[in-house]
C-alpha cells in the first residue's frame, strides 16, 4: 500500500478532507444551532425542554429510520404518512373489540408492514417507480382508515394505553425517546453490520454491479420497503397513544419530514449513501428548528419555509461535494 | 506503401482531408499522426480491428473528440466543430451503428427536429408544412412510408433510411455510415446499397466502416486500412483482395512479452453444449483446469453475450451447461457464484463496482453470503480478508475504507480481480480485464491469470487485444457472427503455423 501525496487542509489530505466534510459537516451545523439557540434563549437548554425536543422528534425519527432504508436502496416511500392513519384505525378498532393492548399494537404493525410488502412487492416485480406505487398507495391506504372507521374518529379513553405515547421512565425520559433509541440502535446494526445492510448500500449504489456480484437484488428492495412499512406501524402507536383516540386524517406530510431528515442527514438521493448517526442528526436539526424558532418566538409558518430552504441547501450541499469526486 | 504509389490523387478533389491527426487518452496513443483522405463522390470503407483508431477518427470529424495534434480540412478548407450538431451544420452527419430514435415523434417531425415550421414567425408549429416537406423527401428516396407515422413503429432498416434521408436534408455532403449493416437482413441491405448508389449519384460521400469483406467489395470505391491507431494505407478496392486487405490490417506486434507459463492441465472443468440467446448460436467448448481458454472475435460477434448468459445475466434460450461434468443451471448471477463461477464484466463502471462505496464493501460484496454466516457481520475478519486480497494483488491504495471511485482505471480492476478472487472460483471468466489500463497493471493482470491457472482454475479469457488472446491461452476460439469459427491452439502459435493473420481471417469469417 502506498500514500500519494496530496496537498493538505487541516491536516488531512484533500481526499480525506471532503470526506470528512461529507461526513461530518452537517454535525457541525447542529452543533452550530445548538450554540445559536443556547445564547439566544434562556429556555432551550433546561432539561425540560431537551427532553421536549427529543419527545416530538420521536415520531418523525422512527418514521425517518424507515425512510433511509429506502432512498438508501434507491427508491422513496411516500405512503407513510397514511400508514399512520391505517395504524391509528387499527388500533382503535382492534383496542375496543378486545380491549387487549398488545394485540392492537401487534395487529396494527403487521398491517402496515404488509402495506410496505406491497409497495415492495410492486417496486421490484413489476419495476414500477417507487415514487408512482407509493403515490397511489397512499391514497389506497388512507382510504382504507375511513373506510374501516367509518370516517369518524373516535377517543379511545384508554389511559394505560395512552401511557405508551406520554408515559415516562423513571418519571423522566418519554417512552418514545426510548423507542426512537430502540428503532435506531436496530437500524444501525441491520444497515452497518448486516449482510441485508450490505446489500442496501450495494443496489442503492449500482443496481448492475449488485446483480453481477450475486446480490439478492428483488429482496432487497422489497426488504427495505417492509422496513419503511414497519416503522411506520410503530410509529403509528405512538402517535395514537399520544392523542389517545383513533384517527382516519392523521399524518399527513408527514413524510416530507422524514425525507428532509435523511437527506439533511447526507442521505443521496442517487441511493447508497447514508449513514444512521447522520440521519439522527437530520432528525435533530429538524426537532431544533421547530423548538428554537418557537422560542425565539418565530411563526411556524417561517418553520416550514426555513425548513424547505435547509433541505435544498442540504441537496446543494451533496451535488456540490458529489461533482468534485 | 506501393498501394499508395498507384492510388495518387489530386488534393483538389478530397473532400476530408486529415493531416497528421494525434489523439491521446492518458497515455495511450488512439491516433498517431494520421494523413488520411477521402476523394469526394465516392464510397469510402474504412477497415481496421478492434481498437484500430477508427472510431476515435469518426468522433473527431463529428466533434465528439478534439484532436490534440493535426489538422482536418473539409471541402479543402479547415474544419474545426464542436459537437454533431455543428458538424451537420458544415455537411457531415454520420449513421451510427445504434440508432437512438425519438420513439414518440413522427417520421416527420424526426427528419425536422430542430428545424421546425412555424405559422408565420410564431412559435406555433406548422405541421402541415412539416409533414408535406418530408413526404416529399421520402417520395425522392423511393421510401414509401407516411410521414405521421411514429417513429418506435419503424423497423430498425426504416429508421436507419430515416436518418440517411434527415443526413441528406440536412445538406449533408459526407455521410459517415458506421456498421450500417449490422442489423439488417439481406434485403434490407440490398435496399440500403440502392439507396448508398443513390446518394453517390447526387455527388455525397459516404464513409463507409463495416467488417463485412463482402459488403466492401460491393459497394465501395475506395478504402483505407487502420491499425493500432496509424493510418496504414489506402487504395481502390479494385485493385486489392480480402487477404491482402486483413494482412495491412494485422501488426501490432505480437512478440509474446506476455508471462504465459505451461502448467499441467486437468479434467474438464467447464463445457457448455448448443448454447443460443441473443446474439450467439450454437456455441459449444470446454475448458479444463488449469487452462486458459481465450475467445477471439470482432466486438458485437457474441464473445461477451455468451458470457453473460453463460453467467446468469441474460438469458439463453437453448444449450446445457456442465459443471466437472455435471449439468447445471444457472438462472442469475447468483447461482452461478454459488456453484463456483466467477465474471469480470467488460464494463467496469456499471456492472463491477460500486463507485462510491468503499473498497472493503465492493471485495467483500460476492462473498458475504459464503464467508460471513453470522448473523451480523464480522468486520474484523472482513476487514482482514480484503486487505489480504487486495494486498495479494498490490492494489495502490491509502486504505481499504477509501471510496473506489479514487483509484485509478488499473487499480480499479484489481479490486474487481480482489472480489472474484476471494470467491475462490473454479471458473473464472475474464471479459476483457486489461481494458483502459496501463502497462503495468496490464502485466501484473496478466502474471495473477497464470498463478491462478497454475492453481487448477480454468479461466476463460475474452479479449479484443488479438495479441493479449494469443499471449495469455493454451486453446483460441473465434467468434465470427455469433458462431464459432474455428479454433487455435498455442502450438500452432508459437511454432508459427497460426498468426495474426489466419485468427483475423477467421474474425472475419474466413475459413
Amino acid at each position: 500500500m502506498e500514500k500519494s501525496q496530496e496537498k493538505k487542509i487541516l491536516g488531512m489530505n484533500q481526499h480525506d478532507f471532503s470526506l470528512f466534510m461529507k461526513r461530518y459537516g452537517i454535525v457541525f451545523v447542529m452543533i452550530g444551532m445548538f450554540v445559536i439557540l443556547s445564547v439566544s434563549s434562556t429556555k432551550f437548554l433546561k432539561m425540560n425542554n431537551i427532553l421536549n425536543v427529543l419527545s416530538t422528534v420521536a415520531l418523525n425519527g422512527i418514521l425517518a429510520m424507515g425512510m433511509v432504508f429506502v432512498i438508501t436502496a434507491g427508491g422513496i416511500d411516500l405512503s407513510i404518512g397514511s400508514l399512520l392513519a391505517l395504524a391509528s384505525t387499527t388500533i382503535g378498532i382492534v383496542l375496543q373489540a378486545t380491549g387487549n393492548i398488545p394485540l392492537s399494537c401487534i395487529v396494527a404493525v403487521a398491517v402496515c408492514t404488509f402495506f410496505g410488502l406491497l409497495n415492495g412487492l410492486l417496486v421490484a416485480k413489476f419495476n414500477m417507480f417507487p415514487f408512482v406505487v407509493t403515490l397511489a398507495s397512499q391514497l389506497v391506504i388512507r382510504g382504507l382508515g375511513y373506510v374501516i372507521s367509518g370516517g369518524y374518529s373516535f377517543a379511545l379513553a384508554n389511559p394505560k394505553f395512552s401511557q405508551i405515547g406520554l408515559g415516562k421512565l423513571f418519571g423522566v425520559i418519554p417512552y418514545p425517546i426510548l423507542i426512537l433509541l430502540g428503532i435506531a440502535v436496530i437500524s444501525y446494526l441491520l444497515l452497518h453490520w448486516t449482510k441485508f445492510g450490505r446489500y442496501i448500500y450495494a443496489v442503492g449504489g449500482n443496481i448492475n454491479a449488485a446483480t453481477a456480484s450475486g446480490v439478492n437484488v428483488f429482496w432487497t428492495r422489497v426488504g427495505s420497503f417492509v422496513i419503511s412499512g414497519l416503522f411506520a406501524g410503530v410509529a403509528g402507536i405512538i402517535m395514537t397513544a399520544r392523542i389517545n383516540a383513533a384517527q382516519p386524517n392523521i399524518g399527513i406530510g408527514y413524510e416530507t419530514d422524514a425525507i428532509a431528515a435523511c437527506v439533511i442527514g447526507g442521505t443521496s438521493f442517487a441511493g447508497g449513501i447514508s449513514t444512521i448517526p447522520g440521519t439522527m442528526v437530520g432528525i435533530i436539526i429538524i426537532g431544533l428548528i421547530y423548538n428554537g424558532m418557537n422560542l425565539i418566538g418565530i411563526s411556524s409558518y417561517w418553520q416550514t419555509i426555513s425548513k424547505g430552504l435547509l433541505i435544498i441547501g442540504a441537496v446543494m450541499l451533496d451535488s456540490f461535494i458529489n461533482k468534485k469526486r | 506503401m506501393n498501394e499508395q504509389e498507384n492510388f495518387q490523387q489530386d488534393p483538389q478533389e478530397y473532400i476530408l482531408e486529415c493531416r497528421g491527426v494525434s489523439k491521446f487518452f492518458g497515455g495511450t496513443h488512439a491516433l498517431e499522426d494520421v494523413d488520411f483522405h477521402v476523394n469526394k463522390g465516392q464510397v469510402h470503407a474504412l477497415v481496421g480491428e478492434n481498437g484500430a483508431g477508427k472510431s476515435t477518427l469518426m468522433k473527431i470529424i463529428i466533434g465528439l473528440y478534439k484532436q490534440d495534434k493535426g489538422e482536418v480540412f473539409f471541402e479543402g478548407k479547415p474544419y474545426t466543430v464542436n459537437g454533431p450538431a455543428e458538424a451537420i451544420k458544415a455537411g457531415i452527419s454520420m449513421i451510427h451503428q445504434e440508432l437512438n430514435p425519438e420513439p414518440y415523434l413522427s417520421v416527420a417531425e424526426s427528419i425536422f427536429l430542430k428545424r421546425e415550421d412555424t405559422i408565420g414567425k410564431s412559435f406555433l408549429l406548422n405541421k402541415k408544412e412539416t409533414n408535406r416537406k418530408a413526404a416529399e423527401l421520402l417520395k425522392q428516396f423511393n421510401f414509401d412510408i407516411d410521414p405521421k407515422v411514429l417513429m418506435e413503429e419503424l423497423t430498425l432498416a426504416q429508421s436507419q433510411m430515416i436518418e440517411i434521408i434527415k443526413a441528406v436534408s440536412c445538406n449533408a455532403r459526407l455521410v459517415i455510415m458506421d456498421e450500417p449493416t449490422s442489423s439488417l437482413d439481406s434485403e434490407e441491405t440490398d435496399r440500403l446499397f440502392r439507396t448508398i448508389r443513390n446518394l453517390k449519384e447526387h455527388g455525397v460521400t459516404i464513409i463507409y466502416i463495416s467488417h463485412r469483406m463482402e459488403e466492401i467489395f460491393e459497394i465501395c470505391d475506395s478504402y483505407s486500412v487502420f491499425r493500432d491507431g496509424h493510418f496504414v494505407g489506402t487504395g481502390k478496392v479494385s485493385e486489392v483482395t480480402t487477404n491482402k486487405l486483413i494482412s495491412m490490417m494485422v501488426g501490432r506486434k505480437f512478440d509474446n512479452i506476455f508471462p504465459k507459463e505451461e502448467v499441467e492441465i486437468g479434467d474438464v472443468a467447464f463445457r457448455v453444449e448448443g448454447l443460443s440467446g441473443k446474439g450467439f448460436q450454437d456455441i459449444s467448448f470446454e475448458v479444463r483446469h488449469g487452462e486458459i481458454l481465450g475467445l477471439s472475435g470482432l466486438v458485437g460477434s457474441g464473445r461477451s453475450e455468451t458470457m453473460r448468459a453463460i453467467f446468469g445475466m441474460d438469458p439463453l434460450t437453448n444449450g446445457k451447461i456442465y459443471l466437472d461434468e455435471k449439468e447445471i443451471s444457472i438462472k442469475n448471477p447468483r447461482e452461478a457464484i454459488s456453484k463456483g463461477i466467477a465474471m469480470i464484466n467488460e464494463d467496469r463502471k456499471n456492472y463491477g463496482l460500486c463507485l462510491f462505496r468503499s473498497l472493503r464493501e465492493n471485495i467483500s460484496l460476492p462473498n458475504l453470503e459464503s464467508r460471513q454466516p453470522g448473523l451480523l457481520i464480522d468486520q474484523t475478519r472482513e476487514k482482514k480478508e480484503c486487505l489480504d486480497a487486495s494486498t495479494k494483488l498490490r492494489v495502490k491504495t491509502a486504505s481499504i475504507e477509501a471510496d473506489a471511485f479514487s483509484l485509478s482505471g488499473g487499480n480499479q480492476q484489481k479490486i474487481v480481480l480482489s472480489k472474484w478472487i476471494m470467491a475462490e472460483p473454479r471458473v473464472l471468466i475474464m471479459d476483457e480485464p486489461t481494458r483502459g489500463i496501463d502497462v503495468g497493471a496490464k502485466a501484473e493482470i496478466h502474471a495473477l491469470m497464470c498463478k491462478f491457472a497454475s492453481e487448477g482454475m480454468a479461466i476463460i479469457l475474452v479479449s479484443s487485444e488479438l495479441p493479449e488472446v494469443m499471449g495469455m491461452s493454451d486453446r483460441i476460439l473465434i467468434y465470427h457472427e455469433g458462431k464459432l469459427n474455428g479454433e487455435v491452439s498455442r502450438k500452432e502459435i508459437l511454432d508459427g503455423t497460426a498468426n495474426q493473420e489466419t485468427i483475423l481471417a477467421k474474425e472475419f469469417g474466413g475459413k
